[in-house]
Order: C-alpha cells, then structure tokens, then sequence
C-alpha cells in the first residue's frame, strides 16, 4: 500500500508541481494517474521511488516513510518502466533485464537465466536475448522495459507513459499484455497516462488529476464514466461531447455502434456479423467488448478515430 | 638541385643513423614527449570534463577557457615560460600540454553530453548508484567522443613538438632548427617527412582504437566530431 500524506512539491524554478495531495494506493492494484502535461502526475509518479522528493508532506509504503530509506537501496526495490524504454544502449536486451539484481550481488549466470524467464514472462522470443536494444522495435523494446521493471521481483511497479510512443495497434497488444501480467502477477501497479481510454482499461482506481497535481476525481473507471464529478471531468472523459454516449445504427454490412459525434466506436459482442466485426476491430480487442459503455475497449483500435486519442 | 631527392637520401644516409643525434633517437623523443604531454594534458582535461559532463557545471567557463586556451599561440607561450623557468624540457611540456587540453576536455564532456538524458534518468531509476552510473553508463557512451578528442589533441602534440627543439635538445625539431641555422634544407625536409610519418602512424592507431572503443549496439548513428558540439555549445 502506497500512502500519499499533504505532499506538495514546488520545483526550484517556482513551479508548484504537486499541491497537498493525500491518496492510498491499494495493494495489488492498479492506480492510474491521468491528466494534460502540467498535471503532476509523472511528478507523483516519481516521488514514489524518490527520484522527485516532495517539498513538504511524506509518502509511506506500507507504513514506512520513504523519505527515511535511501533513495538507490528504495529504487532498486521498486520496478520502473518509461516511456522510452530507457535501456542501456551498449548493453544487450538480456544484460539490461539482469542490470539490478546484478548490482544487488545476484550472480551473472543466475540473473541471465532469470532474465531469459522474464523474457518469457513479457512475451518476448528468447532469441531476441543478444540483440541490442536499437535492434529491436519500439514494441519489443518497451516490453525489455517491462521485464527489466519486474527483474528483482518488486511489490511495486511504476510505468510511465509506458506505451506513449508506440502505434495503436502495438499500444493495444501491450496494454493487454499488461492486463494479463497483472492477473498472474498482482503487482501494486501506478501508471501514468494522459489517455483517459487506456486510464480506464488498466485502472482499478482512476484519478484524474488537474494541473498542479489536484485530485477532479477519484474511483473506479465506471463510478467516474457514470457520475463525473464536474465539468472538468466530464470534458475529460468526454461525456460531454457525447463521446461516451453510443448508440445502435444498422447498415447493410451489419450493425455499428456511433457515438453521438457520428463517429464509429465499436460493434455489440456477438450481435453482428463476422465481417463487420472484423472491419471495425482489431484481434485483440473483440474479445474485451463485452458491454456498450465499453468506450476505451473499443475505440483505440476504430479506424475512424485512430489519430484521436481521446 | 631537387630538394626532395636530397631529403631521401638524407633519410637513407646511414651517418644520420650513429650518434646522440641519430634519427631512430630522435623520432623516440619526439615519440615519448608526445605521449608524456598527452598524459599531463589528459590528467588535467578528463577528469575535469567528465566533472563538467557528469554535473552540467561549469560549462560556461569551460568552454571560453576552453576556446581561449586554443587561441594562444603555442610559440609565443613557449617563449614566455621559456624566458621565466630557463632552456629545458618544462617550457616545451608546459606550452604544449596547454594546447592539449582544450581537445581532450571538449572530447570529454561532449561524451557526456551527447549520451542521452532518457538513458541516465532511467538508470538512476532503476537504482544505480552515481558511481555506478558513471562508470558503468556515462564512461562506456561516451568514449568515442573522447577517443576523438585524444586523437586530435595527439595530431597537435606530434606537430607541434617540432617547436621544442627552440629551447631544447629533444626531438625531430632538433632537424628543421640545425638545418635552418645551416641552410641544409635536405635535413630540414627530411625531418619533416619524420614528423609527417610519425603524424600519420598514431592517426592510424587512434582510428582503430576509436573503432574498437565504440560500444557494440550504439556503434551507428553516433557523432564523432567533438567540435560539433564544441561549436553548438560555445554559441
């Protein structure tokens, strides 16, 4: 459990990140951060493992204040993934996978064989081990980041805009990589995205954050679709528009879902035939829209609002 | 009278090859007080460059001094520290390690600066200590750029070494200075093809080394010239 007590961080160039924020983080869940640039939410993210220490106020996991335990022994317990991948450039996919619980005195041919495992684990072939990261996609180089992130087997894992710079389809293919890493596993996850369908996907627990890190609301993905507390995050998750709003149109091919802009979201699970179905969604996606309010399930991967991505 | 035949001959004059003044000595002075004001400039620019590299401090400063350092004439320096401290060996060492320094330090913290930002952040996230980030991440990346730099500042020692035989008995200048003073210009020419050689043997060298020091994997797509840097910074 992740506990956020008044934390405040105001950068040195007078910016106030993150104002009196308090929040738990439940255990074995995840809590996905989501807003515009300038919301703090990468700056919550990063005080976790301290590499942003707040101003004032204090973070606990599990009822131990982190300001107290120094930060490289705290990092090395705690799984990050970014957006980038940030592997080692010199260093091949393996040796990246192995680079933490090497320097935690694991030895070389152990963490290597763990490393190989954890490849695996993330769906990648193991004859990817020897390349070098610029070898390999942007895809295949976020999941290395996925499997280094879970190399020593952390409680924690923090994922920033983990899948921001990847095309759609491949975002999709990982975000349900990550649903599936997260049934087996059941790591305390924090995620930050500016993608408010990908926030509902992944999220158990969705905050939706205004600039200067304040909470507009916080709750389950469905609590937050069927009562918005307020204008703002009504316009965030587009309810506003109408976006969210879908309704049954029939054509000669079969029957499509339309939101209220007329643009095409989805179909119905099992209500249409094959070939709609297949025109209107990728593989992965028919088997996760199972219901109608299913917006963030169904739209990334609609070719009519792939360059949307709200 | 073909200056450049004579020059051959000079080379293959078997007398150059007897003697305090023998050729085989002087092209290992020459060779030695290269490489030792290569190691007194390096001992001052990288571990001050990987300082400025690593910190993003003092960059400012490194740069004009940096580039005031490669504005002195190198002739004139010797000459004034020559005038203080006397006929020897330490105004020819002090005078070129100065026109060392700037290459070296500019192929150290551009080595540092070039590695991407992403790539030390996320080292740091994932819990390597400072230390380990500079030797395990920053060193590695960045030593072509200091290889680079190393070379660059080699082709200026070995050049401009000549110069040390104005207040010294050291080296191929030792050559251009006699056969200036004797209007011998067969030895004048032959000492400079000497120098041209030794010139083009540790290039040889530095371009295999800068080769070999590339890491597998980032060995595309890097750039190699450290002025480049040098040049954007200073602006």
């Amino acid at each position: 459990m992740i506990e956020f007590h008044s934390v405040t961080k105001r950068f040195p160039d007078g910016t106030l990140a993150v104002e009196d924020f308090s929040l738990v983080l439940p255990s074995r869940k995840t809590t996905v951060f989501v807003g515009t640039s300038g919301s703090g939410k990468t700056t919550l993210l990063r005080m976790i493992n301290r590499m942003v220490d707040p101003t004032s106020g204090s973070i606990d996991i599990d009822g131990a204040d982190i300001g107290t335990l120094a930060p490289v022994k705290l990092r090395r317990g705690i799984g990050y993934v970014m957006q980038n991948s940030g592997l080692l450039p010199h260093r091949r996919v393996i040796d990246n996978v192995a680079t933490v619980p090497m320097l935690q005195g694991t030895p070389k041919k152990k963490a290597r064989e763990d490393a190989l495992q954890l490849l695996d684990t993330v769906g990648l072939d193991r004859s990817l081990a020897n390349r070098y990261p610029s070898q390999l996609s942007g895809g295949q180089q976020q999941r290395v980041g996925v499997a280094r992130g879970l190399a020593v087997n952390p409680n924690i894992l923090l994922m920033d805009e983990p899948f921001g710079a990847v095309d759609p389809i491949v975002r999709a293919e990982l975000q349900q990589e990550l649903l599936r890493l997260q049934r087996e596993l059941g790591k305390t996850v924090v995620f930050v995205t500016h993608d408010i369908d990908e926030a509902f996907l992944l999220g158990d627990q969705v905050v939706i954050l205004r600039t200067g890190g304040l909470i507009a609301q916080v709750g389950s993905p469905a609590e937050i679709l069927a009562n918005p507390a307020d204008d703002f995050v009504a316009a965030f998750v587009g309810a506003d528009r109408g976006k969210r709003v879908l309704h049954l149109e029939s054509h000669s091919d079969g029957d499509v879902l339309v939101d209220a802009d007329g643009r095409l979201a989805g179909v119905l699970a099992g209500g249409t035939s094959p070939s709609a179905a297949a025109g209107a969604q990728t593989a992965t996606e028919e088997t996760a829209a199972p219901e109608v309010k299913a917006g963030p399930f169904a739209e990334s991967g609609a070719p009519a609002q792939g360059g949307d991505p709200r | 009278m073909n200056y450049f035949a004579d020059a051959v001959a000079w080379l293959f004059d078997p007398t150059n090859y007897v003697g305090s003044n023998a050729i085989g000595n002087r092209v290992l002075e020459h060779l030695g007080f290269t490489l030792l004001t290569l190691v007194f400039a390096s001992v001052i620019a990288i571990p001050l460059g990987f300082f400025i590299g690593h910190t993003g401090r003092g960059r400012g400063l490194a740069v004009g001094t940096a580039g005031a350092f490669r504005s002195i004439p190198t002739l004139g320096l010797l000459t004034l520290v020559a005038l203080s401290v006397g006929i020897g060996l330490t105004a020819p060492y002090a005078a070129l390690t100065v026109l060392a320094i700037p290459p070296i330090l500019a192929g150290a913290y551009t080595g540092f600066e070039a590695i991407d930002r992403a790539t030390i952040d996320a080292a740091r996230a994932v819990g390597m200590s400072a230390g380990q980030i500079v030797r395990k991440v920053e060193l590695p990346l960045s030593l072509p750029l200091l290889m680079g730099g190393l070379r660059s500042a080699t082709l200026q020692i070995v050049a401009t070494a000549t110069l040390a035989a104005y207040v010294a008995d050291i080296g191929l200048g030792r050559f251009l200075f006699t056969g200036l003073k004797n209007l011998d210009y067969a030895q004048m020419l032959g000492g400079s093809i000497l120098v041209i050689l030794l010139a083009l043997l540790l290039e040889g060298i530095f371009t295999v080394l800068q080769k070999l020091v590339v890491p597998r994997g980032v060995a595309a797509g890097r750039p190699t010239d450290i002025w480049a840097g040098f040049t954007k910074l200073a602006r």
